[in-house]
């Protein structure tokens, strides 16, 4: 995983709330087995309208996304945070997001910062005033700044230093292999097993 | 100091305590798969080099994707087909047991699970879905999850976790007759909104919910995820140790002593402190219905379409505004006047067959609304069959239903079962979110009940707004079998 310190690129404001994974990218996109290659699928159903923020020409480029509360509700799909990267967001700043898809953007690489809702309210501010304009985004400091405004984000620490390291979380569980052993030999013997395959009576 | 219920199952499953900041590493006990959250784990592993630790802990269904007619032919949608392909394939590479499409095992994992007997009380379950939380009502701590940890389960049968915090949600008293599980759960995410549990693991407890089946209990879990939880729990008892004796993975013999020795002591101690209380009574809660775009929206089936105007908050009433348009309704509409173009009755959340004989009893003896489409999807290929032996498909039949194969279905239309745009569904499954069952698809969620009184008059209705049904369809009709389902 690429390490991750300060990312500066245009801020997209996207003033809405709970919007699930589903808004992401609909269940029609999720047939693919490729890991890749969903950038066209991104909000799709939401494409299609002129008016929406990605369709303007000043956020085609936009790689900080800055949505209302509740972000990322609903499917556990990993293919928001693939479809999210692969269109070219590498931060997304919400005033809370639900607890899988965070999970699930710590494991890819992509930032998920918490901000006050007032501070959410601010930065859209600044970016519609001035579409276009860059954001930065500093996971040492843990702040986001645009122009003038500088505002705290909230970041888990250990998913911050592992996004700063670029660790990858399964080597590091692997390290604890022993451990694993260890529990696996004092588990009670009744607890099930999917094999052999148990018919009915 | 006591310890919930979600504490003792989280203890006694550290493999390793997190130092500092890092988080604890908690083992793994079953790891249900499906063709759409895996492959790309599968690949994952294949890449690093990796095994599967432990297949023996593993189970895969398939459902998201699967047709529910002709599915002895191939499966038509070609990405589709090749999910499924991809899932077969990797489970005979790796020798993970697979139950396909065609197979009396075959359905949605949730359910799939608990019918074999694998989900059992104290357990740990995961999977790539958000709807794990099901399982949580055999007291297992069940969640769900991302692809990336779908690996990371695969290569270590264990997941890095932060400590949940804990919400007791309380239902005292009983439920009136014609209020179910699902109108319950819908009260709560109404209550305490579609971000309130987000953080927490939820335990249901009170005497409404020790009354419930585990069908019902089933029911609550699972949608514990709409309210935000991670997972929802619910301390076994009797009701859980009867459901499980005899099915093909419960213990047996000595074994079921032992386990059910060590399921009694799973419940929250009387001094074990919640982060959060709620308490509802289950008395007031009535039939419960949605009106907007996420489940949270929902009033009772007696009440009306909210005015937006009226909502003081103004991220909600813009949310509302944005819901009504969708949706395309009028504030001030009174619930029972909604029509509807399709009832659908399954899914996780309500397609098992105490469901299935809940909605039958409203419907034997009638028929159904003209140019309403009523379409019935089995949670599992057993459930359909235990329905088929009590009778239940050709009571659906004869009221003008479409009797279906297995799966996930409409609930999210990655197979065939799709709303076309506009059209506006009564559905028993758990989101209504924009497009969620197929592109411009407006669903109202309800109960087994309410969808079967909907699909006789038409409009969003319970069984108490029905005139009395013909000849020999007394409420109830014959008592329902014992059987497993």
């Amino acid at each position: 995983m690429e390490k991750f310190t300060v990312h500066r690129g245009v801020g997209v404001p996207l003033r809405r709330s709970d919007v699930d994974t589903d808004q992401i990218i609909p269940a029609v996109y999720l047939k693919r087995v490729s890991r890749t290659g969903f950038e066209d699928a991104l909000f799709a159903a939401w494409r299609g309208d002129p008016d929406f923020v990605l369709n303007q020409e000043a956020y085609r480029n936009g790689s900080v996304l800055v949505a209302g509360n509740d972000f990322g509700t609903g499917s556990s799909r990993e293919h928001a945070v693939w479809a999210l990267k692969d269109y070219g967001f590498r931060v997304v700043l919400a005033p809370r997001f639900a607890d899988i898809f965070r999970g699930n953007s710590g494991k890819q690489g992509l930032l998920t910062g918490a901000v006050a809702q007032a501070d959410i309210e601010r930065i859209w501010q600044a970016l519609e005033e001035r579409p276009g304009t860059e954001v930065t985004v500093d996971l040492v400091e843990r702040t986001a700044s645009v122009a003038d405004l500088v505002v705290p984000f909230e970041v888990d620490d250990y998913v911050r230093w592992r996004l700063m390291e670029g660790l990858d979380d399964i080597g590091l569980t692997l390290r604890h292999e022993p451990d694993i052993t260890a529990f696996e030999a004092q588990r009670p013997s009744w607890k099930p097993k999917t094999l052999p395959v148990l018919e009915r009576s | 100091m006591g310890r919930t219920l979600a504490e003792k199952v989280w203890d006694a499953h550290v493999v390793r305590r997190g130092q500092g900041a890092e988080p604890d590493l908690l083992y793994i006990d079953l790891h249900l798969l499906h063709e759409v959250t895996s492959p790309q784990a599968f690949e994952g592993l294949r890449l690093a080099g990796r095994g599967l630790r432990r297949v023996d802990l593993t189970i895969a269904t398939e459902d998201h994707n699967t047709p529910t007619l002709d599915i002895d032919k191939p499966i038509a949608d070609r990405t589709s087909r090749i999910q499924i392909e991809t899932l077969r394939k990797n489970c005979a590479e790796f020798g993970v047991r697979i139950h396909s499409l065609g197979d009396a095992e075959q359905g949605i994992v949730h359910v799939v699970g608990p019918q074999l007997g694998l989900t059992q009380p104290g357990m740990t379950v995961v999977c790539g879905d958000s709807h794990t939380s099901t399982h949580g009502a055999f007291g297992a701590l069940a969640f769900g999850i991302g692809t990336s940890e779908v690996e990371h389960v695969m290569a270590t049968q264990t997941l890095p976790l932060k400590p949940f915090k804990t919400m007791a949600i309380t239902v005292n008293g009983r439920l009136k007759p014609g209020t179910t599980a699902k109108d319950v759960i819908l009260a709560v995410i109404a209550r305490i909104g579609t971000g309130g549990g987000q953080g927490y693991v939820l335990e249901y407890r009170g005497e409404a919910i020790r009354a419930l089946s585990m069908e019902g209990r089933m029911t609550i879990c699972n949608m514990s995820i709409e309210a935000g939880a991670r997972a929802g729990m619910i301390a076994p008892d009797d009701t859980t140790f009867e459901y499980l004796k005899g099915r093909p993975h419960a213990p047996q013999g000595a074994d079921w002593d032992a386990a059910v020795a060590d399921w009694r002591t799973l419940a929250s101690d009387p001094d074990a402190e919640f982060d959060t209380e709620v308490v509802l009574q289950g008395e007031e809660i009535e039939p419960f219905v949605t009106w907007g775009t996420n489940p949270g929206q929902g009033v009772p089936l007696s009440g009306s379409v909210p005015v937006p105007a009226d909502i003081e908050d103004p991220g909600a009433r813009h949310a509302a505004e944005r819901a009504l348009t969708y949706m395309g309704l009028e504030a001030g509409t009174p619930m029972r006047q909604i029509p509807v173009d399709t009832v659908f009755l399954g899914s996780c959340t309500n397609g098992r067959i105490e469901d299935l004989r809940a909605a039958a009893d409203v419907v034997r003896g009638r028929s159904k609304a003209e140019n309403v489409r009523v379409l019935v999807v089995p949670g599992s290929a057993r459930v359909r069959l235990q329905a088929e032996s009590e009778g239940l498909d050709r009571v659906f039949k004869d009221f003008g239903a479409e009797w279906r194969f297995a799966g996930c279905s409409m609930c999210l239309g990655m197979n065939p079962d799709q709303l076309a745009p506009g059209e506006r569904a009564a559905s028993t499954s758990n989101r209504n979110f924009e497009g969620r069952q197929g592109k411009g698809g407006r669903t109202h969620l309800v109960s087994p009940l309410v969808a079967a009184a909907t699909a006789v008059r038409g409009t969003l209705s319970s069984p108490a707004d029905l005139p009395p049904a013909g000849d020999g369809a007394a409420q109830g009709g014959t008592p329902a079998p014992q059987l497993v389902g």
